[in-house]
């Protein structure tokens, strides 16, 4: 039987893309979706990884997480990070962009200076900040502090100063990422919007409010999504700037996914850590959602 | 005509400049601290007065630094190349191929971006153990080979190759894996270079997972090491910074080197390596 050319050559074409595709779908499927339902699975057992059989326990985990204090506090040193970081970086980071793009030249080695903590190590960084907190005559802010006749700060050796002492190397790092985002919304801001503005003698504060900002609004969007997502997943730099990883002093640096890592992977208590990131899951879950939501209502 | 210079012009550079030094702070005491020894290590000073290697020296015989260069080097060099491999051909395919399921895979592996790492590495965990990849260049590679992101990205830059190019290499009687790797590849390779400075640098500076793979001092990666190492020289802080520079300044190399793309390809895709 003769076939018409082109049916062959769809045929092989689609030949091809099976081809192509054997490999990585085989990774997804038991790289990246088996194990998300073997977490949920895990999530329902009482399994330590030592004993040889899972127990089924329903959602005993689950109970057993609303009544720990642990779970709860370190939730809420978590929503702490979001809530204090994300702004603060956002803020800070809209107003270097604003102010970066309105200068006339070296907006290039601007953009580099601010930008490099953003692609540098989370843990040489907690290191580095760790050491700066020290006390005097280690710590450079303690000695600055002494130098200026101001009393020296116990920093991460303190309850109340240990997480906006964690908090503020991680914005540190992060203004560059939401500089740069920012800098790319406001140039495709076209100028006609401003120029018919000045004619309309709007001042600067008119043109930042009634022209920036709103047409802003996708690049806002998409970076309180993302960060709210990265602040949640805080972890690197408390296990590396507080004592001995634990999120101290007394839990009060704790976030979540720390307590994850340490109920998996030093209590061996699988089913209980992964109820966690069954939660965990849940609120990012959730988060992207309603970003969904907000970018259709943009359309 | 006149001129409209007002003073924020000449302020506005200024404290730009202020606070971008102020930002480099902690670099430049990081890498002084590692050039000081002895009493200077408590001086405030950023230039050291008796500049010496011997941290460097100290650390690269006395260590396993020079274990955890090479294996962070090893895990980068091949995660970026397996990611630019399969994300750009998956990314091709999709693009390029019209089949029954397409549009399901297309959604699926979109939808992995939204799994957060912590939520696998349990299961990962798992199946290492079981498995015997703990402790194998192998067990901290796999969870990274492929990107939902890579792939989402390459997808966007394989819609810009004209399709007659593609139509014109059949008629010669290419086949389609040359047709991907030697017509269509070529066309994109901003978008490739983008993708593979990003995987390298998220790779070089990935913690948590090699963190949980690796058991064997000497199968750490740089971050994993240089936490223990920090941890435990504690009290020599001239080592500590020391340890964090040698992490450190690969990446400004790197960053010095490809400063255009890393900018251009963050505001492309808004998305950390």
């Amino acid at each position: 039987m003769k076939r018409p050319q082109s049916y062959t050559i769809e045929h092989t074409k689609r030949i091809w893309a099976y081809t192509f595709l054997v490999v990585p779908v085989l990774f997804y499927l038991t790289i990246r979706f088996y194990p998300t339902f073997y977490a949920f699975f895990l999530s329902l057992t009482d399994w330590d990884i030592v004993s040889r059989d899972k127990n089924f326990i329903g959602l005993t985990n689950y109970r057993n997480l609303f009544q720990d204090p642990i779970f709860w506090k370190t939730l809420s040193n978590t929503g702490f990070y979001v809530l204090y970081g994300l702004p603060i970086s956002l803020l800070s980071g809209f107003i270097l962009a604003y102010n970066i793009d309105r200068l006339k030249k070296g907006e290039g080695v601007f953009k580099a200076l601010y930008f490099l903590p953003y692609i540098t190590s989370m843990v040489a960084i907690a290191w580095v900040w760790r050491w700066l907190y020290q006390p005097a005559p280690i710590g450079v802010f303690n000695k600055i502090l002494i130098s200026i006749g101001l009393p020296q700060q116990k920093f991460l050796f303190s309850q109340t100063q240990a997480l906006p002492s964690i908090l503020a190397p991680t914005i540190w790092a992060d203004v560059g990422f939401q500089l740069i985002i920012f800098l790319a919304g406001l140039k495709g801001i076209s100028r006609q919007y401003y120029e018919a503005a000045e004619i309309d003698g709007a001042d600067n504060w008119d043109q930042l409010r009634y022209i920036t900002l709103p047409l802003l609004k996708p690049t806002i969007v998409f970076l309180i999504i993302t960060g709210t997502i990265r602040y949640l997943r805080i972890f690197t730099q408390v296990l590396n700037m507080s004592y001995q990883g634990e999120g101290g002093p007394l839990n009060s640096t704790k976030p979540l996914v720390l307590y994850i890592y340490h109920s998996a992977f030093q209590q061996f208590d699988m089913g209980y850590a992964a109820a966690m990131t069954v939660i965990l899951f849940l609120i990012i879950l959730m988060i992207t959602l309603i970003q969904l939501k907000v970018m259709k209502s943009e359309d | 005509m006149k001129t409209n210079y007002k003073p924020i012009d000449v302020l506005r550079p200024v404290i730009l400049i202020i606070l971008g030094l102020l930002m480099l702070f902690p670099f430049a005491w990081m890498i002084a601290t590692s050039f000081k020894q002895g009493r200077d290590v408590f001086s405030l000073s950023i230039i050291p007065e008796n500049p010496t290697f011997a941290n460097y020296l100290n650390i690269f015989s006395n260590s396993n630094f020079p274990f955890w260069f090479l294996n962070s080097l090893i895990v980068g060099l091949a995660v970026t190349a397996s990611v630019l491999f399969f994300d750009s051909l998956v990314g091709f395919t999709l693009s390029k191929y019209s089949f029954r399921g397409k549009k399901i895979i297309f959604i699926l592996i979109l939808s992995t971006m939204m799994i957060p790492t912590e939520m696998l590495v349990i299961p990962w965990y798992i199946m290492s153990n079981e498995l015997h990849w703990v402790d194998t260049y192998w067990g901290v590679m796999f969870p990274g080979l492929m990107s939902g992101f890579g792939t989402f990205l390459m997808r966007q830059f394989f819609q810009t190759v004209p399709e007659d190019l593609l139509d014109a290499g059949r008629i010669d009687g290419l086949n389609e894996f040359y047709l991907f790797s030697r017509i269509a590849i070529p066309l994109v390779k901003p978008a490739l270079s983008a993708l593979a400075i990003f995987s390298f640098i998220g790779n070089w500076n990935a913690f948590m997972w090699p963190l949980i793979v690796s058991n064997k001092v000497t199968m750490y990666t740089l971050p994993v090491g240089l936490s223990f190492f920090n941890g435990e020289f504690q009290s020599q802080w001239e080592m500590v910074m020391t340890g964090a520079s040698i992490a450190t300044i690969p990446v400004f190399f790197i960053f010095i080197l490809f400063q255009r793309q890393i900018i251009q390809g963050i505001a492309l895709t808004g998305v950390k390596g």
